[in-house]
């Protein structure tokens, strides 16, 4: 009876938790249903590559969600990491080459170029909200402007195709079945988990979540873990570009941007909380997952894409309404 | 008519795995002051929170000036004249005390407009009735502690309140203002409001009330009439056994000097200066002071926490720089702070996060993997060494009583085998039970040749537990006071030397 009792109980908290994943859950089985193609392996295929990419982004912006901050420069380091790559990876003989002079490149070498100047940008941002105690907020707002513009100056605006067919490959090849892509996301998830969970660096990074004043007087160099988490994500975050631009095949200083907002979106919706201290690398897959799902829904259902954004909108305000409600109850 | 103004009766409420209140019962006569006491964890704050509908209750009834009464939610509560003045003040401090006393029901000229002189008029009249004597339009960050309080005394008084209840109002006053307040409670009382007054001081306790309900464990004990408890008796029913001894036996032999502080000066004006001791191998060194006397700040500044003008550490013969709490803690200190939700605990995680947090370098494979089976095996021993309840190890610190919560933050101490321990009012809203375990704890690391500094406003403790006592008053050392003099009378007397 009392067994019971706890039963019904643990499934209304489960139900309460997970209310937003379960929702578009029952929207996917509804379109699922009306569309048979949408169980289909194309769009299973097209679902995944997507996912991987963008779990990539998300797993990156985690980290700053977890200490209590956000990177709202995502979208526009994902779009700078893009264009260096393409730039330095456009096939030889293309007639509109951005820099005709430039020397074929290792193309693994451009990977580290890329992901280190990339990185550069996200340590002055771990910098700047350290030592200056510019709130997140505002530090990577200005950041996602100033990259931003850096991007339009030294690409002259210009679309960057003609990719190498090298560089392509790894968007549209797969090993034994499974895209290149979405091997190349499993293994950041796992080194990011192992990152989270087996090392000081993933303790601490809870600490400042979960209380940044007790951390300091526990001895945690809160500084030093703030610039690693921030130089960390613009790393992934310029992976993420680089990946995406192989994917499409070209890119511009257009790509990746807002981003960050269905990046944060996805780890809330992933149960990473805006109060802090807490994530999991699981639940941010999760979260991308379902974010994704709800996104092909929509187009499956044929609904405009201006109005596509009306509903990711909302979900992203719903999904942190229900996050925070869950610690108010808890009070 | 019934005697009573407010009955609660039977009330239950349950939270996930805890009964939080079993059947409590409170009964409140009007124009009187109601001491509710019990350990922490007995279930006064949740029963308050139910009156003042913070919770919702599980079952019982409240009535309320003879009446069965529903209340909502505090704002409900304060319509129907339960107010509540909380143990920590939520004052909005840059703005004026009058808007503080009226906000959310500022008076209004056309339905509109804010009547400001209207709103200054009142409550200056309003202060006055609570023999507070300041100007209503200084802005509240300028007042003091006590000041506060009686200015959400006011504010409950301005609302009509019937019944106000008080969590630990002097938790953070001093004698004078103590007295103040008590005034403050005698002159409401004669206006027939009554107070539910919840204070873990017991000498306070009997001298201010006229009834005390005592609750353990969720469940209503008794009510007494003051005047037939004593200390002892109030103890024992709180406790349900006998507590012989409020201090432990101590058999610490304090030994060569560890630490040398020499004119220690912090960068502020306003706090601590030139500041002289020496702390001892095996020592207790008891911090004795007003609230505002600067101890926590120096302590702090020690520690690395607050920076320093001038002055000097000798640790061990050798002098130390100290710039963050990472070079104290490698030095072998560690500091127990004052506010265990603000700067000690990590509500969102677990106690063996809590626990480890400090000391993870010690538990690395390949000096970068953390090993969590030795880092489980250390949470498993500080839990059972401390008698720390909890359900697991991957329970949340925050749904621990303070008592337990403090134990988990010495525990990640502990971890670092440290040689000095800074406490800093290591047994405050603790309870009785767990004070003596922490008492306890402290005599034992102190036999352990470890050196201990407790800051504490609590005389008796102070007296009871320390080797030497120091003294500050106004950041500067007052005094400092061997074992043997040390009466509660002395320290006072050092403690407002300089005011």
């Amino acid at each position: 009876m009392n067994q019971a009792k706890q039963n019904s109980k643990s499934i209304t908290n489960f139900l309460q938790n997970n209310a937003i994943i379960i929702i578009i859950f029952l929207i996917v089985a509804f379109v699922g249903i009306r569309e048979p193609n949408f169980f289909s392996f194309g769009n299973f295929k097209n679902l995944s590559v997507n996912t991987a990419v963008r779990f990539i982004i998300a797993v990156g912006v985690s980290g700053a969600l977890i200490t209590k901050g956000t990177d709202l420069s995502a979208g526009r380091l994902v779009g700078l990491g893009s264009c260096i790559a393409a730039v330095m990876l456009q096939r030889s003989d293309f007639a509109t080459k951005l820099f005709p002079g430039l020397p074929e490149l290792n193309m693994y070498l451009v990977f580290l170029i890329t992901i280190v100047i990339c990185g550069l940008f996200g340590l002055v941002n771990g910098a700047v909200i350290s030592f200056l105690k510019v709130p997140p907020f505002i530090t990577t707002l200005g950041m996602q402007t100033l990259v931003y513009g850096i991007c339009l100056v030294f690409t002259g605006a210009q679309p960057i195709g003609g990719l190498r067919q090298d560089y392509t490959s790894i968007a549209s090849g797969s090993i034994l079945g499974i895209p290149k892509l979405v091997i190349i996301a499993l293994v950041v998830g796992l080194l990011m988990w192992f990152l989270f969970n087996m090392t000081r660096h993933g303790k601490y990074m809870y600490a400042i979540g979960g209380n940044e004043n007790a951390a300091e007087v526990a001895g945690v160099n809160t500084s030093k873990a703030k610039i690693i988490i921030y130089t960390l994500a613009a790393m992934l975050y310029s992976l993420g570009g680089i990946l995406l631009a192989a994917k499409a095949g070209g890119t511009s200083v257009n790509m990746g941007s807002g981003y960050e907002l269905e990046a944060i979106a996805a780890c809330t919706i992933g149960g990473v909380s805006t109060n802090g201290g807490v994530g999991k690398i699981s639940g941010i897959l999760i979260g991308v997952l379902v974010f994704e799902l709800l996104k092909i829904s929509l187009q499956f259902l044929g609904v405009e894409t201006s109005y596509t954004y009306i509903v990711q909108g909302l979900v992203i305000i719903i999904a942190v309404a229900l996050d925070l409600r869950k610690y108010l109850a808890k009070k | 008519m019934s005697d009573y103004l407010l009955e609660m009766n039977d009330i239950s409420k349950s939270f996930p795995g805890v009964k939080a209140l079993d059947h409590a019962q409170l009964k409140v006569r009007p124009g009187t002051v109601h001491a509710l006491m019990g350990e922490n964890g007995a279930g006064k704050s949740t029963l308050m929170k139910c009156l003042f509908g913070i919770y919702t209750k599980d079952e019982g009834e409240i009535i309320f000036d003879g009446k069965p009464t529903t209340i909502l939610n505090p704002n409900d509560a304060l319509n129907k004249g339960i107010a509540m003045v909380h143990q920590e003040l939520q004052p909005i401090p840059e703005r004026s005390v009058a808007e503080n006393i009226y906000c959310g029901r500022f008076p209004l000229k056309y339905g509109f407009f804010i009547d400001h002189k209207k709103m200054n008029a009142d409550a200056e009249r309003l202060l006055k009735e609570v023999k507070m004597n300041f100007d209503p339009k200084v802005k509240l960050s300028t007042l003091s502690v006590s000041q506060m309080q009686a200015i959400e005394i006011a504010k409950a008084v301005s609302a009509n309140a019937r019944i106000i209840i008080m969590d630990e109002p002097t938790s953070s006053l001093t004698q004078n203002e103590v007295d103040n307040l008590f005034d403050i409670i005698n002159s409401l009382k004669k206006r027939g409001i009554s107070i539910i007054y919840i204070s873990h001081k017991m000498d306070e306790i009997l001298s201010i009330s006229d009834d005390v309900t005592i609750m353990r464990d969720g469940q209503y004990i008794g009510t007494w009439s003051a005047k037939e408890l004593t200390i002892d008796m109030i103890v024992t029913k709180m406790v349900g056994r006998e507590l012989k001894n409020l201090y432990p036996p101590k058999s610490n032999v304090p030994g060569e000097v560890v630490l040398e502080v020499k004119d220690l000066t912090s960068i502020r004006d306003k706090s601590f200066k030139n500041v002289n001791f020496t702390l001892r191998k095996g020592e207790i060194l008891g911090i004795g002071g007003l609230v505002g006397a600067q101890r926590s700040e120096l302590f702090e500044a020690i520690f690395g926490i607050r920076h320093i003008k001038q002055g000097s550490i000798v640790y061990k013969g050798r002098q130390v720089r100290i710039k963050r709490p990472k070079d104290a803690i490698r030095q072998g200190i560690a500091l127990l702070t004052e506010d265990r939700r603000e700067t000690g605990i990590f509500g969102v995680l677990s106690i063996a996060d809590n626990v480890s947090i400090a000391s993870l370098h010690k538990y690395l494979n390949f000096g970068f993997v953390l090993n969590h089976k030795k880092i489980e095996q250390l949470v498993r021993d500080n839990v059972k060494k401390l008698s720390i309840k909890t359900p697991s190890s991957r329970t949340k610190i925050q749904s621990l009583s303070g008592g337990n919560q403090q134990k988990v933050i010495i525990s990640r101490w502990l971890a670092n085998d440290p040689d000095i321990f800074i406490l800093d009012e290591p047994t405050r809203g603790i309870d009785v039970g767990a004070k003596y375990e922490i008492y306890s704890i402290i005599a034992d690391l102190a036999k352990q040749g470890k050196s201990i500094i407790m800051i504490s406003s609590e005389l008796p403790e102070l007296i009871g537990m320390s080797d030497r006592i120091m003294v500050m008053c106004d950041g500067r050392v007052s005094g400092i006071v061997e074992k043997e003099e040390a009466t509660q009378e002395n320290i006072m007397s050092l403690a407002t030397k300089f005011v």
